[in-house]
């Protein structure tokens, strides 16, 4: 009898023990996999990497040269959709969590804002060719494509901006209401500078999420090549992740490009992944702070 | 004191308008969403001018540039849902997994170093992935196995997989962690193991909070461009085995709009593809709003 209740402990104690086996086991592969991908990017890419890489165009049909204009038209469309993003993400959190009541209607603009995240990025390629490029004549742009990736980046400015505000603390609205203040001037003097670093992460994060999208831009701003760099907003513009892909799949001669495309990656892959863990450390001293 | 009555109804009316602006602005989403809708449809629907709904959704043979031009797209249909299922069975389990271990057993100093790697993970871009499906893994799934070719509906399944783990990770962890401390706590004081809380009691407590993870993780899936477009192969077919190469949807609208006559049949029927897609990913996250909804987790009263 006694044996045999030790037994079965012992046996409920190896189940947890195999099962804590797994769960550790199924981080770790995400970490190996994540190395994986850093270790070969790095590994092949490393090289590629020089100033003349980085500073000068493309030459002899791509195939030698720089990626200076895609550097440049990366940088362009995602800070074009910050700009158009931020005002009506902002605006919108500020709606959500400081004036909305809880009911139907403030349910329907969170479900629109769900699902607006969950629409394929292929599809806001399509819109963004239908309605900004061919509807609003505005061409393949710069224009067009900020604009789509604008759209895109909302629902991530949206989140973490009311993220950001519903961690300012009651007392802080409660204190400057009580003291006469009006709601608007409340949000503006108070919540909203306390709100703001926060906010400041939203934006950071929807820039590298912008910075890495391909297929929006494909229809709607990307082009193979461009002899110069852009010199307004309605012309078309090499990107990195467009270079990327365009080298891979249907460059003159793939295999003699791979040193620009690995080089092409890691440019992005540092440039997304440095935005993504500047937020990152930013955020874990904010949570230190409060 | 008049002036003071006056200055608050005026304060009173700005106020009313600043609050009414906000409204509209926070309306921002839903006309987006209306937008996409509308001129999907705009673009989509002309094709059913030459061709059936029905002979459109499960037509065989998608040929779109023969004469004449088959416009069938059930072969990519089943190549979205075929990457969908077979990188979800990859995703669900290590995705769970990972969140149970976030939120239950690792040490905070463990944690804090995996969490970043999760939301690093998430941030990889598209491309990249499928970049590295293409010249890695490809070659290897090739020699390993011995197909024809590496890019196919295991490599797509694989890279989709890494890219909707971060989804269910995230989502599920916070589920998890927001299980109410007192039902844990009842469950060890009565004898069961930690590993017996989280089977019998946590996991219950938290399973409308996974489920909403899984699917919108299969909805970012079924939704995902590049890779599919890279590495699924490319080949309008119903596969048949795990190495085959299949053409889901995305792929087969961001490979062939560039070539697409403007407002000819075959741009119409890619945009028509484009809106099975959406009503697709429309219906995932609908599902995953009504469960969340639904089934709200609301401590005790959920087990």
């Amino acid at each position: 009898m006694f044996k045999n209740s030790n037994s079965v402990q012992n046996r409920r104690k190896l189940l947890q023990f195999i099962m804590f086996g797994f769960f550790k086991m199924s981080a770790a592969i995400n970490g190996i996999a994540l190395l994986i991908i850093f270790y070969f990017l790095v590994s092949r890419g490393w090289r590629a990497i020089t100033w003349t890489f980085l500073t000068q165009p493309p030459i002899d049909s791509m195939t030698r040269g720089g990626i200076l204009p895609c550097i440049v038209g990366t940088v362009c469309l995602s800070l074009g959709a910050i700009i158009v993003a931020i005002p009506i993400g902002v605006a919108s959190a500020i709606y959500l969590n400081e004036y909305a009541f809880q009911g139907r209607i403030l349910r329907i603009i969170r479900l629109g804002i769900s699902n607006l995240a969950g629409v394929p990025s292929i599809v806001f390629g399509l819109f963004g060719l239908a309605f900004f490029v061919v509807y609003l004549k505005m061409g393949v742009s710069i224009l067009a494509g900020a604009l789509t990736l604008g759209v895109l980046t909302l629902p991530v400015i949206i989140g973490t901006t009311e993220e950001a505000l519903r961690a300012v603390p009651k007392t802080y609205r409660e204190a400057s209401l009580g003291l006469g203040a009006t709601k608007w001037q409340t949000i503006y003097r108070v919540v909203l500078p306390a709100a703001l670093p926060g906010i400041l992460t939203g934006g950071i994060l929807g820039l590298s999420r912008a910075a890495g999208e391909t297929a929006p831009i494909m229809f709607t701003a990307a082009v193979f090549f461009t002899p110069s760099l852009p010199s307004s907003v309605f012309d078309e513009i090499m990107a990195l992740p467009y270079h990327i892909y365009v080298l891979a799949t249907a460059g003159t001669n793939i295999e003699a490009t791979r040193h620009l495309q690995y080089g092409t990656a890691l440019v992005l892959i540092v440039l997304v992944l440095g935005l993504n863990l500047m937020a990152i450390i930013y955020r874990a001293r904010l949570q230190k702070q409060h | 004191m008049a002036t003071s009555s006056h200055s608050g109804k005026s304060r009173y009316r700005t106020e009313k308008i600043i609050r009414i602006t906000f409204f509209c602005i926070s309306l921002a989403s839903i006309a987006t969403l209306a937008l996409i809708t509308i001129f999907l449809f705009m673009e989509g629907l002309p094709i059913f001018k030459e061709v059936s709904v029905k002979d459109f959704v499960f037509g065989q043979y998608w040929y779109p540039t023969d004469e004449p031009p088959d416009f069938g797209i059930f072969s990519l249909i089943v190549g979205s849902l075929s990457v969908t299922v077979v990188s979800s069975l990859i995703s669900i389990p290590l995705g769970v997994l990972t969140a149970l271990y976030l939120a239950e057993t690792a040490s905070a100093g463990i944690r804090q170093w995996v969490k970043p790697i999760v939301e690093l993970m998430a941030a990889l871009p598209s491309v990249v992935i499928g970049f590295f499906g293409m010249v890695l893994i490809a070659p290897f799934l090739q020699e390993v196995f011995g197909v024809a070719t590496g890019l196919n509906l295991f490599n797509a399944s694989l890279m989709l997989a890494f890219m909707s783990i971060p989804t269910i990770c995230s989502i599920s962890e916070d589920a998890i962690f927001s299980v109410p401390t007192e039902l844990k706590e009842a469950s060890l004081a009565l004898g069961a193991t930690h590993w017996e809380t989280i089977a019998r009691v946590i996991l219950p407590a938290s399973l409308s909070g996974i489920t909403t993870a899984i699917i919108l993780g299969m909805s970012r899936a079924i939704g995902e461009t590049m890779v599919v477009l890279m590495v699924a192969g490319g080949a309008a077919i119903v596969p048949i085995s795990l190495f085959d190469p299949v053409r889901p949807m995305p792929a087969s609208i961001a490979a062939e709009m560039a070539e697409a006559p403007f407002r000819g049949d075959h741009y119409h029927a890619l945009f028509a593809t484009a809106v099975v897609l959406f009503l697709f990913t429309l219906l995932f996250n609908l599902a995953a709003d009504y469960i969340s909804h639904k089934y709200k987790q609301v401590g005790a009263s959920t087990l």
